[in-house]
């Protein structure tokens, strides 16, 4: 009775969040859709990323939004991780990626690009006072930073001797060249300079390295909406809105200019540039500054640390009650359901869950199965840990005695009823700790979860360090609201393993040595009390 | 049945192999209402076996199994379908009682929701009604006062009093032991089997496996004697003591003598 309200209430709450979440911003402009544009926005300062306060700005929303108003649609922005921008566009998560993409060949085959936006070059970061390199060659035998998946990685490929050290955010490779771990850094331009060149520690070394241009992605089959796109770049460029955009963040340059045939000098100050590097780079702050600066930040980890116990919570519960049909399968079914039931163990066990998470969000959708991302993750810890816990309810099966269900059977009871009254609450006692331990696990490996998406607390950890630049101060917070919620759990664990130790009555074979045989009483007579 | 030939168990031709090796090999007994029987024999000959074929927790090969009214058949012309087979076991379970050397008791419910589980689950009695009946066996075998108290709070004897009313509470037209004693501790044996000797003064038919020869000549009607599969010898407590038959009994008990 209590126990299926819970369930009731808990499934609910889901659902609440599911419709809550989708209802974001779904308000189109007269009758128009929504032009939906993905990106992944953490550590994407100048392109799109999230500024103080958590507004969402760089050089690319605008754009966006030029682009947007010159076709009279309405923006909305989708966030989604760096490597699932493509995957989701086949997916239908959003109309268009505007992140950084360099048009290539190899990517053209894979996605429509609309006509460049941003034209630029790489630009390598030394520490100051390296001397000056002429060419990518002089690199060889160094070790040499840039990001996965960028062009600066691909041209790095092609130099003999180079050491390539790959990162995910920019601010780790940067900084790993003021401490002293590589040599310098590949990137692209606008990376460096907003990366880069405000550390007094860092300068710009060598030539500008090839040229890149920036294109819209579309999924190959929206060759209409890319047409319209197209136009509407041009009309942008045109009318100078593209230069002024591009001077104020400060990335005006010769090369851009001469690939849109317009001035070279910028059409004014470079003011979004000042406002980062005065709100981003606190190498003058205390760290007390920077700590008190995080206040403005808890409702971002209130977000995120509602969005990891909710995950965890509705993913632990699928979790439960599938292993545990699994084992009691796997324990006491049929044979051909125990093999199923161990081949689906063996398969979830022996794959990692960034894998499975990423087929059941980005995979799926190939089959005509498209999940909210919320279930999705909810699905991907559920289904993986449910593995888990089938093989801790197993053992917990098999830990009871034999003779318990036979004793079941001599009094009548069918092998179900045996299972019901005598087998599994007894066994429930003995898994009550390996569970409780598992759940907390489940706490940390829920961090996957950003992966399809979601803001989770690991989530807020990556955007509020690119945002500050400091993932010692803020990593630090973040792991002790991650022990915070652990705690109970923690210390759910301990007493039930404490209790178990004292209340198993292990089978109660052995005759206890408590208290003393009371003296027979003769047939018929009973004891009142 | 049990009406007409009298019988409370018939065993006919009872066969039991486990992989290739036969345990029992064909025995046949007959038990009347309200008898006391001692089953002994050499250690591996069969006795659990036999016994847990009574109720159906080991399936027999072949042979019939007439208890408390509920025939089994197996192998023959009268032999049973699967399904048939399984329906007349479980039937056969409400109806015959055991207990175990090991007394397998539920350590996670007190001994008063251990006597008084079954009949809630088996036969739909309510749970006042059940605890009534299990307050009242419990005070025949003199646990009145540890009634709320965990399997693993009491001693062996103790424990093994709970399982035998845990047995009763069915109502069993037969009690089937299975060495109830033998992991009792010497001085709590005695508590134990005067309650076989009360349910026997009571009526009750019972058959126990038991190496208590003492207790097998004092309290039984008469005593089985089993070896290798088969029944060597039945007769009177004295006799079979005194003056045995057969060659093996005498070997067996010689022991004891
Ligand atoms: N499940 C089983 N599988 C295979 N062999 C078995 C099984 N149960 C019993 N046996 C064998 O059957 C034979 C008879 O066993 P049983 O337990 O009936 O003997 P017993 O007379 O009760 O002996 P004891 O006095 O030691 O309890 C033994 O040789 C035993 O190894
Ligand atoms: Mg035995």
């Amino acid at each position: 009775m209590t126990k299926s309200r819970a369930l009731v209430w808990l499934v609910c709450l889901a659902l609440a969040t599911i419709v809550a979440d989708g209802a974001d911003g779904q308000e189109g402009a007269g009758g128009m859709p929504p032009l939906r544009w993905g990106a992944a926005v953490d550590s994407n300062a100048p392109y799109a990323f999230y500024g103080p306060g958590n507004i969402l700005e760089g050089f690319e929303y605008e754009i966006i939004h030029a682009i947007a108003k010159e076709m009279g649609r309405k923006p909305q922005f989708v966030s989604n991780s760096w490597d699932g921008l493509i995957p989701g566009l086949d997916r239908g998560l959003y109309d268009m990626v505007i992140c950084g993409i360099e048009i290539t060949p190899a990517k053209s085959a894979e996605v429509l690009f609309s006509n460049p936006y941003y034209v630029t070059y790489e630009q390598f970061v030394t520490a100051k006072g390296t001397p000056i390199l002429r060419s990518l060659d002089s690199m060889k035998g160094k070790k040499v930073g840039t990001l996965n998946h960028t062009s600066a990685m691909a041209m790095l490929e092609k130099v003999d001797g180079v050491e390539i050290k790959p990162y995910e955010e920019e601010i780790n490779a940067y900084n790993d060249i003021v401490n002293g771990r590589i040599f310098g850094v590949l990137l692209d331009f606008p990376i460096a300079k907003y990366y880069a060149q405000p550390n007094p520690e860092l300068e710009f070394n060598g030539p500008p390295f090839g040229q890149i241009t920036y294109g819209i992605a579309f999924s190959k089959s929206n060759q209409a909406l890319c047409d319209e796109v197209n136009q509407a770049i041009d009309r942008v460029i045109a009318s100078g809105e593209m230069r002024d955009i591009l001077s104020r963040w400060g990335l005006w340059t010769e090369m851009v200019a001469g690939a849109f045939k317009q001035p070279a000098a910028p059409s004014c100050p470079d003011s979004e540039y000042r406002d980062f590097v005065k709100s981003h780079h606190q190498y003058e702050k205390s760290l007390w500054d920077r700590i008190c600066g995080y206040a403005q930040f808890w409702p971002l980890l209130l977000r995120g640390s509602l969005m990891t116990l909710q995950v965890s919570i509705f993913g632990m519960t699928l979790a439960i009650a599938l292993g545990f049909s699994l084992a009691i399968l796997r324990v006491y079914g049929p044979w051909p359901l125990q093999v199923l039931s161990s081949i689906y163990i063996e398969i979830i066990r022996g794959t990692p869950l960034l894998v499975q998470l990423l087929i059941i969000f980005y995979g799926l959708p190939n089959i005509g199965i498209k999940l909210h991302p919320l279930v999705a993750g909810i699905l991907g810890l559920g289904l993986n840990y449910a593995a888990y816990e089938a093989e801790n309810y197993r053992a917990g099966l098999l830990a009871i005695p034999k003779g318990q269900m036979e004793a079941a059977m001599a009094l009548g009871m069918s092998h179900f009823q045996g299972l019901r009254y005598v087998v599994v609450p007894q066994s429930f006692r003995i898994v009550l700790p390996p569970v409780t331990n598992d759940f907390i696990s489940l706490l940390k490996d829920s961090s996957l979860v950003s992966m399809v998406t979601l803001l989770d607390l690991t989530g807020a950890y990556n955007r509020i360090a690119t945002q500050t630049f400091d993932y010692f101060g803020s990593g630090l917070l973040v792991a002790a609201i991650y022990l915070l919620i652990g705690l109970p759990f923690v210390r759910l664990a301990r007493w039930a393993e404490s209790t178990m130790a004292v209340d198993h009555r292990k089978s109660g074979n052995r005759p206890g040595r408590f208290s003393l045989p009371v003296p027979f009483r003769k047939k018929g007579e009973t004891n009142g009390n | 049945m049990v009406e007409e030939n009298g019988s409370i168990l018939l065993v006919e031709n009872l066969r039991k192999k486990f992989e290739e090796n036969e345990i029992l090999k064909g025995i046949n007994l007959r038990v009347e209402e309200g008898d006391l029987v001692s089953i002994i024999g050499p250690s591996g000959c069969g006795k659990s076996t036999f016994l847990r074929c009574l109720n159906g927790l080991e399936e027999m090969d072949e042979g019939v199994v007439e208890i408390a009214g509920v025939r089994v058949e197996k192998g023959g012309e009268q032999g049973l379908s699967g399904r048939e087979f399984r329906r007349r076991t479980h039937e056969a379970r409400q109806k015959v009682g055991m207990v175990f050397q090991q007394f397998n008791l539920f350590p996670h419910r007190t001994i008063l929701e251990n006597v008084a589980i079954s009949p809630q689950v088996t036969q739909g009695i309510s749970r006042e009604e059940a605890e009534e009946e299990a307050r009242y066996l419990l005070g025949k075998v003199g646990l009145s006062d540890r009634m709320t108290h965990y399997p693993s709070q009491l001693s062996g004897g103790q424990q093994q009093r709970a399982a035998i009313a845990r047995a009763l509470a069915l109502k069993p037209k037969i009690m089937l032991y299975d060495e109830p004693t033998s992991a009792l501790d010497p001085e709590l044996v005695d508590e134990v089997l005067q309650v076989m000797r009360d349910l026997d003064r009571e009526g009750m038919t019972q058959l126990i496996v038991t190496h208590e020869m003492r207790f097998a000549r004092d309290a039984s009607d008469y005593i089985v004697f089993m070896d290798a599969g088969n029944i060597v010898e039945i007769s009177d407590e004295d006799e079979m003591f005194t003056n045995p038959k057969d060659e093996r009994t005498r070997k067996f008990l010689g022991r004891f003598l």
